[in-house]
């Protein structure tokens, strides 16, 4: 029952505090591509890879007590934090998760920006292409994040430090 | 004249129950309908397993294709001659809207979670693949099947034509909360379609209302609302989904452990493994499912025959409201009960969530997460419908979500009164 929450129930626990919706988004595709088996399912949106499967868990979690969420007003946004609440350790102590280590990958991306992580992921989405063709593309769908060669290379070198963990 | 360029002789005209007539006047278009990838899809239901909840809920995804087609062709008429818009668009954005579905299988939900797939993996397949809608696009120009991908894809250059297609208020849904009001005869899910398609304005990067629109977008936004509750997450449907993804479960899992089916299961061997070619995924479509699952109700095996069963007859699985964390502890106990019961409960005892089942509900899109419905206010500034809208902001403000455990009554209800184990299910169940 609930598998695919607990997975998710797993990560809050090792995150131990995550803020902010992208980059919760973000960090979870960037674990599915590092191997990680979230089940939450994908598309390319306006802002990169996105999946409503995850946002609906999230908000599941949230209505059965297991996950705090604070929304916190900002100027012209606003901004959630997430946090597993003491319902969710005891849900989340009934199984027991067989997914690889990922402290240390979360503890990376926590120092990242989320801009950072919406390139990371884009990046990652593109994979399958030429990296000359993905450097194209993140010009193409990202024009107004103003990313540069820098932040492309920069990128590459996190996924690449992120794969050799546990390798 | 250039292919892209060649209109029919005469206009085609396809009747449509929703928006009464399909106009057809590009070759190009005329040829996709006629392709075998897109015929397929008379064979694949817009709504699954509906159907055994509503029964007029029969039509298919052939019919919504050409609907979506349909509005984007009206969209694109009112944008002719509007700033932001290049009319060298035209073909292309046709094309996608026609083909944005090719590569749904069928019961596409429950194959798709079983076998680890992804339609939309399989729409970019029979685009860029080796098929007759392929050969019809590359007639077009070479680049012109990648551009339509990537469209579908929402990763073309050009995001007011993605927004067109899939955005919080494009053609897709447009059509389907009409049609599949219309064919589930319910009344919601009707909107005034006209009055938003007249107020809708291209901008550089997405398709937005005119202000003066908003009361429009609000009655598409409530009908979103209302159609997911009352027709996608109904109960009732979402019971035949349980039983099918469990039938789907049970095959794979007997083909692995070396079970020998007494009609050779041919079409699925490859999505047991799941890694179906292109040509495999095609050749399945739902009455070669169909036809499996009813060869299957006369199998060996008991719980595959008694699913296949259950679905043929639509015997469907009872349900109540559960809640995981107030019920973990009965959870645990009824799947103890089951198997000393003699009823698997990997197979009879199943707890579905509304996230088993997403449906983009509107978001305002805090934090950069989706593209929200922007308004085109007087002042030409653009505001976030929510904040104009009190309705609106009210709906996606709400968060239900929903959790209920599936079981089959009659099975139990068959055992003994004597039995402890059955009084004790009952009492966990009911009480």
């Amino acid at each position: 029952m609930l598998e695919k929450h607990a997975k998710l129930m797993q990560f809050f626990s090792n995150s131990d505090e995550i803020i902010g919706r992208k980059r919760l988004q973000k960090m979870i595709y960037i674990l599915k591509k590092c191997d990680i088996p979230f089940e939450e399912r994908y598309q390319f949106h306006f802002y990169g890879p996105y999946s409503e499967e995850l946002t609906l868990r999230i908000e599941e979690m949230g209505n059965l007590g297991f996950l705090n969420e604070i929304k916190e007003d900002k100027k012209n946004y606003s901004q959630y934090r997430y946090q597993l609440t003491d319902a969710g350790c005891e849900f989340l102590d009934h199984y027991h998760m067989d997914l690889p280590p990922m402290n240390r990958h979360i503890q990376l991306m926590k120092e990242k920006s989320s801009r950072f992580l919406e390139l990371v992921s884009t990046l990652l989405f593109f994979e399958q292409l030429p990296k000359a063709e993905i450097t194209e593309k993140v010009f193409t769908v990202k024009g107004k994040q103003n990313y540069n060669e820098e932040d492309i290379a920069e990128a590459w070198a996190f996924i690449a430090q992120l794969r050799q963990i546990g390798a | 004249m250039a292919y892209r360029d060649e209109k029919l002789s005469e206009e085609k005209v396809f009747k449509d129950p929703v928006h009464r007539y399909i106009h057809v006047r590009d070759q190009v278009i005329w040829d996709l309908i006629g392709a075998p990838e897109f015929q397929r899809l008379r064979r694949i239901k817009q709504l699954g397993t509906s159907y055994l909840t509503f029964h007029g809920a029969e039509h298919s995804r052939f019919n919504h294709s050409l609907g979506v087609y349909e509005i984007v062709r009206r969209i694109l008429d009112n944008f002719h001659d509007r700033p932001n818009w290049n009319p060298d668009e035209r073909l292309l954005c046709l094309c996608a809207a026609l083909l944005h579905d090719l590569g749904h299988g069928p019961f596409s939900h429950s194959f798709e979670k079983v076998f680890k797939l992804d339609h939309e993996d399989f729409t970019q397949a029979v685009i860029l693949g080796d098929t007759k809608i392929n050969k019809i696009l590359s007639q077009v120009d070479e680049g012109f099947p990648q551009n339509v991908a990537d469209i579908i894809n929402k990763t073309y250059h050009n995001k007011l034509v993605v927004s067109l297609i899939s955005s919080q208020i494009d053609a897709d849904r447009m059509d389907y909360l009409q049609r599949d009001a219309y064919f589930t005869g319910v009344s919601y899910g009707h909107f005034d379609m006209e009055r938003i398609l007249r107020v809708m304005r291209p901008m550089e990067d997405q398709v937005v209302v005119k202000q003066s629109g908003m009361h429009a977008v609000e009655d598409y936004i409530m009908s979103r609302y209302q159609m997911y509750w009352q027709v996608y997450f109904h109960p009732v449907t979402r019971s035949a989904e349980v039983i099918l993804s469990k039938i789907l479960h049970r095959a794979k899992e007997l083909y692995e452990e070396g079970y020998t089916f007494k009609l050779k299961p041919t079409h699925f061997v490859s999505f047991f493994s799941e890694s179906p070619s292109l040509q495999e995924y095609l050749e399945l479509d739902e009455s070669i499912a169909m036809y499996y699952f009813q060869i299957w109700v006369n199998e060996d095996d008991a719980i595959l025959s008694d699913l296949c069963e259950r679905f043929v007859n639509r015997r469907l699985f009872k349900y109540i409201e559960f809640n995981p964390n107030l019920q973990m502890n009965a959870w645990m106990e009824l799947y103890r009960l089951f198997t000393k019961a003699g009823l698997n409960p990997d197979y009879y005892l199943v707890v579905d969530s509304s996230s088993d089942l997403p449906y983009d509900f509107y978001r305002p899109g805090e934090e950069g997460e989706r593209l929200p419905i922007h308004l085109l206010m007087p002042n030409q500034e653009l505001k976030e419908l929510s904040r104009e809208s009190e309705i609106v902001e009210s709906i996606s403000g709400k968060k239900r979500t929903d959790h209920k455990l599936y079981f089959p009554l009659d099975r139990l209800e068959e055992m003994s009164d004597r039995s402890k184990t059955k009084k004790r299910i009952m009492e966990i169940l009911f009480e």
